[in-house]
């Protein structure tokens, strides 16, 4: 990762520093906890899914405890520029890593809710195939607020059109299932949270990629569009 | 120190950096102490000297503040002093007519023969005087005949009178009386004769003769026919002028000069030079003043010789680089910050000088002119090579008038022959001088104490 | 397109590529171009352009040595009074060259008056401090007009109600904070129409500065302020418009908000976040 470093207080880097590796090892428990959650919803492993739930404590503690930690370095070194926008990016990205939580907590849910019948493989697949590349978005996305990688940061961002576009699929399957054959409602419904859920995973993933943007360069790209964020992005510094 | 005795008892709890300090220390506290001590011996030393020297000079210069008197009845004989009346100056007399007529009247008073009256009046007091006639105006400084000849020259109704007065005695009785000659001596090496040792004792005994406080030190010029009259008015009158002048002189221009270099000249090279050399002529001993004084003043522009105007030109030149260079480390004192509040604002440069910084400097400025006189009033050496050195017996009334100097005329007085009786007025002399330092001294403290509380 | 119009166009837009919003109006107060000081053989300030807008609070900041006070001290030419300062380049104030050598220095001081770092009340009374600039330049002709200026240059200054029972007494017995405002009194009671500030609050203790600094901000109202600040808070704090400044040049000047978010250059983020470059 990319360290922090050059500040005349040695301290205040590995302050900084801290920061960041905190957020990173809260983002690395969501993202397992969101496998499992998604590996308990596809398996129906109920025990796993009890696991998922419990996990959310511990990511809430993270939460509450990198909050602090900036707030102290607001207070005692009061940041500029690069140092205050990374601050920023940090307590916002906690922010929707723990939301990220929240929704795997959810999806884990789901399958405890679940009182009738399993979705169908192919079902399931579907849910897979589109966890697999939110996980991956996550992943992405923390990897590139680790490494401030605005680039890598774009790409992820250009992933959340094929994650919306599962999730159209998805409900649109659901929504025929369900007019087709009332039985299948509740099932269809969960299907439709779990996968909704993602969807809004793929969201806080975008959030956090455009946080790294922020403190790469400068630029706070929330609402552009996707042109004049490569704009930003590919804007080099003097 | 109770604390390191503590501390070497345990040497096992110290570092070995603990260690090392703990033995030097000693050693530091040693040289300390030594320095300490060098220095207080110093001050000591110096205080002891100054000490010595105010016993010395008070305990010899104060009795001459007082001085032996003789209260005769003087009787204006009539028969002595013949003379035709003091004339007026009539309607139809021009001033000079009368000036010649008066001098002439003061021609016939000087004719006078003003001794016998002191003589005629103190053979009422001494019985056996008629023996010994010759010695009997030994008791009576010769001086006080001008004194009588001065009183009916005010006011000849006196002839006639009797008055009673107090007259100065002559020096050696008061030497005598004041057990300042050794009385056992052999009567040959004695100053006063047998007789006269004995009418001094009598009248002394009797309370004719006493010891009063001696206005004649302080009224009087220099005399060396009448020693006991001789006083300091001369040689104090001409330091006055001399310090009026100086301080007319010597401390405008230097402030002047200051200021000038201070704050306005460029800084190059010719203001460089100006400057060491200005630094160098406050180094120049005072009696090559003298010289050039001599040389210049005296030779080329041709003013009067011995004149405290000559003296106060050639102790000003002496005094300016003093001023000067005191004036410049007052003006560089005062902060920068108030020049540039006071530019800030919009002062121009001279605006700024003569509202801000010269009255912050003037304590300053004040105390380097009062200093500078005061040392101009205690220089000897460059008056002596101005003729200021020369026997003057009028108290002069204009500088251009002969005069001496107080430290000229402590040099004098030093240098007379009559010791026994000089050695106390030198003294005196030198107590006057150093009144007037200290007082000029006391002057700057309390001007700058008092202007600097206005800040 | 005459050439007066042109000068027009380009100030615009250097104002708003410094970082001026243009929806703001704007008025050119200062504009410094190519700027060069020399003391002696060594060159201070390697040319330096700059705008100063009316009404504005810039703030200049950079290392120790980096030459915001000197450059600060060219705008009304207080480097004059240093014999080895040699300054070159134009600065307009209101469209007239200062460095004019038929301009006369006074009138300048009186237009851009100087608040310094180290209080310095004049050692006179409260009174005669607000007052001796008035009567310097003869802007009152009457006592009671004197006292009219001292008592709005020291109400606007803030000190109204802490001195106004005495005038009489010592400027410098005051409080270090209440002597800086003193001085900015003083200054404002020429009613100048760009005040320069060298550090004004370094003497002060936080809450003085606190004063100081909401002084600062209601004096915008009717003075252009330029300021040169070693805390870089104070900058972000107080001004409009930051400038940096390093080795004697401009590295950069914005809008502060920008200045001290996203900085454009690495030589002053590296400042402000406190890198060594």
């Amino acid at each position: 990762m990319n360290k922090i470093t050059g500040h005349y207080s040695q301290s205040y880097d590995s302050e900084l520093n801290e920061a960041v590796d905190r957020l990173l090892t809260m983002g690395a428990l969501v993202e397992q906890q969101l496998r499992d959650a998604i590996k308990a919803f596809i398996k129906g492993d109920r025990e796993l899914a009890q696991q998922v739930i419990q996990t959310d404590r511990k990511v809430n503690t993270y939460e509450i405890s990198i909050e602090e930690h900036c707030l102290e370095i607001i207070a005692r070194r009061q940041p500029a520029a690069r140092d205050l926008r990374l601050i920023m990016g940090v307590l916002k990205s906690i922010n929707d890593v723990e939301r990220v939580g929240d929704q795997a907590e959810h999806i884990a849910k789901q399958l405890l809710e679940e009182d009738c019948q399993r979705p169908t493989d192919a079902q399931l697949e579907d849910i897979e195939m589109m966890g697999d590349k939110v996980l991956h978005m996550l992943q992405q996305s923390l990897k590139a607020f680790k490494e401030m990688d605005a680039a890598l940061a774009l790409a992820v961002l250009k992933q959340d059109k094929l994650v919306d576009n599962d999730y159209g699929r998805i409900l649109r399957h659901n929504l025929t299932y369900m007019l087709e054959d009332t039985r299948q409602i509740t099932r269809g419904l969960h299907l439709i949270w779990v996968a909704r859920a993602l969807e809004r995973i793929g969201d806080h993933a975008q959030n956090i990629c455009e946080f790294s943007i922020f403190i790469a360069k400068g630029k706070n790209v929330s609402h552009l569009t996707e042109e004049e964020v490569e704009a930003v992005v590919d804007k080099g510094k003097k | 120190m109770s604390n390191q005795t503590d501390t070497t008892s345990q040497p096992m709890l110290k570092s070995a950096v603990q260690q090392k300090v703990q033995a030097s220390l000693s050693r530091r506290h040693r040289q300390e102490r030594l320095f300490k001590f060098t220095g207080l011996t110093a001050v000591m030393i110096s205080l002891a000297l100054v000490a010595m020297l105010f016993i010395n000079i008070f305990s010899k210069g104060l009795p001459a503040f007082w001085q032996t008197s003789i209260t005769l009845d003087i009787y204006f004989d009539p028969a002595i002093i013949q003379i035709s009346e003091k004339p007026v100056q009539r309607a139809d007399e021009s001033s000079n007519e009368f000036r010649e007529r008066f001098l002439a009247w003061q021609g016939e008073l000087g004719m006078i023969n003003f001794n016998r009256l002191i003589s005629d009046s103190l053979m009422q007091v001494l019985p056996d005087a008629d023996q010994h006639r010759r010695q009997i105006l030994r008791v009576v400084t010769s001086g006080e005949r001008f004194a009588l000849r001065d009183m009916v020259k005010d006011d000849p109704s006196i002839i006639g009178q009797t008055k009673r007065l107090n007259l100065l005695t002559d020096a050696n009785i008061d030497v005598w009386l004041k057990g300042n000659i050794d009385r056992s001596l052999p009567d040959h090496q004695q100053q006063l004769s047998p007789v006269v040792q004995k009418w001094a004792d009598d009248l002394y005994a009797s309370g004719i003769i006493k010891n009063r406080f001696s206005f004649a030190l302080f009224m009087n010029p220099d005399s060396r026919s009448s020693l006991a009259s001789a006083g300091l008015a001369g040689a104090f009158m001409g330091s006055l002028f001399m310090m009026l002048i100086v301080m007319f002189l010597a401390v405008p221009m230097g402030v002047a000069a200051a200021i000038y270099l201070e704050e306005f000249a460029p800084k190059n090279k010719i203001t460089d030079l100006v400057e060491v050399n200005i630094n160098n002529l406050a180094a120049v001993p005072s009696i090559v003043f003298g010289l050039l004084g001599a040389a210049v003043f005296i030779g080329w522009f041709n003013l009067p010789i011995s004149a405290p105007m000559v003296g106060g030109l050639v102790l000003s030149l002496m005094t300016l680089p003093t001023v000067i260079i005191a004036t410049r480390s007052t003006l560089k004192a005062i902060p920068p910050s108030i020049r540039q509040a006071a530019l800030g604002l919009g002062a121009s440069k001279m605006q700024t000088i003569f509202h801000h910084v010269l009255p912050l400097a003037f304590p300053g400025i004040l105390t380097a002119s009062i200093l500078g006189v005061a040392q101009a009033l205690g220089e000897a050496a460059p008056l002596l090579l101005i003729g200021m050195k020369s026997f003057v017996a009028t108290v002069p009334t204009s500088p251009f008038e002969q005069s001496t100097a107080l430290p000229v005329q402590i040099f004098l007085w030093q240098g007379n022959e009559l010791r026994n009786f000089f050695e106390a007025r030198t003294s005196a002399a030198i107590i006057v001088l150093l009144t007037m330092m200290i007082s000029l001294n006391g002057i700057a403290i309390w001007l700058r104490k008092k202007f600097e509380q206005r800040w | 397109m005459t050439r007066d119009h042109q000068d027009r166009i380009q100030q615009v837009q250097s104002i708003t590529e410094t970082g001026h919003s243009m929806n703001q109006q704007t008025e050119l107060k200062m504009k410094a171009r190519d700027v060069k000081v020399y003391y002696g053989n060594d060159q201070a300030i390697k040319g330096i352009d700059m705008d100063v807008v009316k009404n504005e609070v810039l703030a200049f900041i950079g290392p120790s040595g980096c030459g915001k006070s000197t450059f600060l001290r060219c705008l009304n030419r207080m480097n004059d009074t240093i014999d080895i300062c040699r300054v070159t380049g134009t600065i307009e104030l209101d469209g007239q060259n200062m460095y004019d050598p038929s301009l006369d220095v006074v009138q300048l001081r009186a237009q851009v008056g100087m608040v310094f770092q180290k209080p310095n009340p004049f050692p006179k009374s409260i009174y005669d401090n607000i007052a001796y600039g008035p009567k310097l330049h003869g802007l009152a002709s009457k006592k009671s007009d004197l006292d009219d200026i001292v008592e709005s240059s020291l109400q606007k200054a803030g000190l109204w109600n802490e001195v106004k029972d005495r005038l009489d007494q010592p400027g410098t017995g005051l409080s270090g904070g209440q002597q800086q405002r003193l001085c900015i009194a003083r200054t404002i009671a020429v009613s100048p129409e760009v005040i320069l500030m060298d550090e004004p609050c370094s003497a002060l203790d936080p809450i003085a500065t606190s004063i100081i600094e909401e002084l600062i901000d209601e004096l915008k109202a009717n003075f252009t302020i330029v300021m040169v600040t070693h805390n870089m808070q104070q900058a972000a704090r107080v001004s409009d418009r930051t400038a940096f400044f390093h080795l004697g040049e401009l590295v950069e000047v914005g809008a502060t908000n920008e200045v001290f978010t996203n900085p454009k250059h690495k030589r002053t983020e590296d400042y402000i976040t406190g890198r060594y470059g």
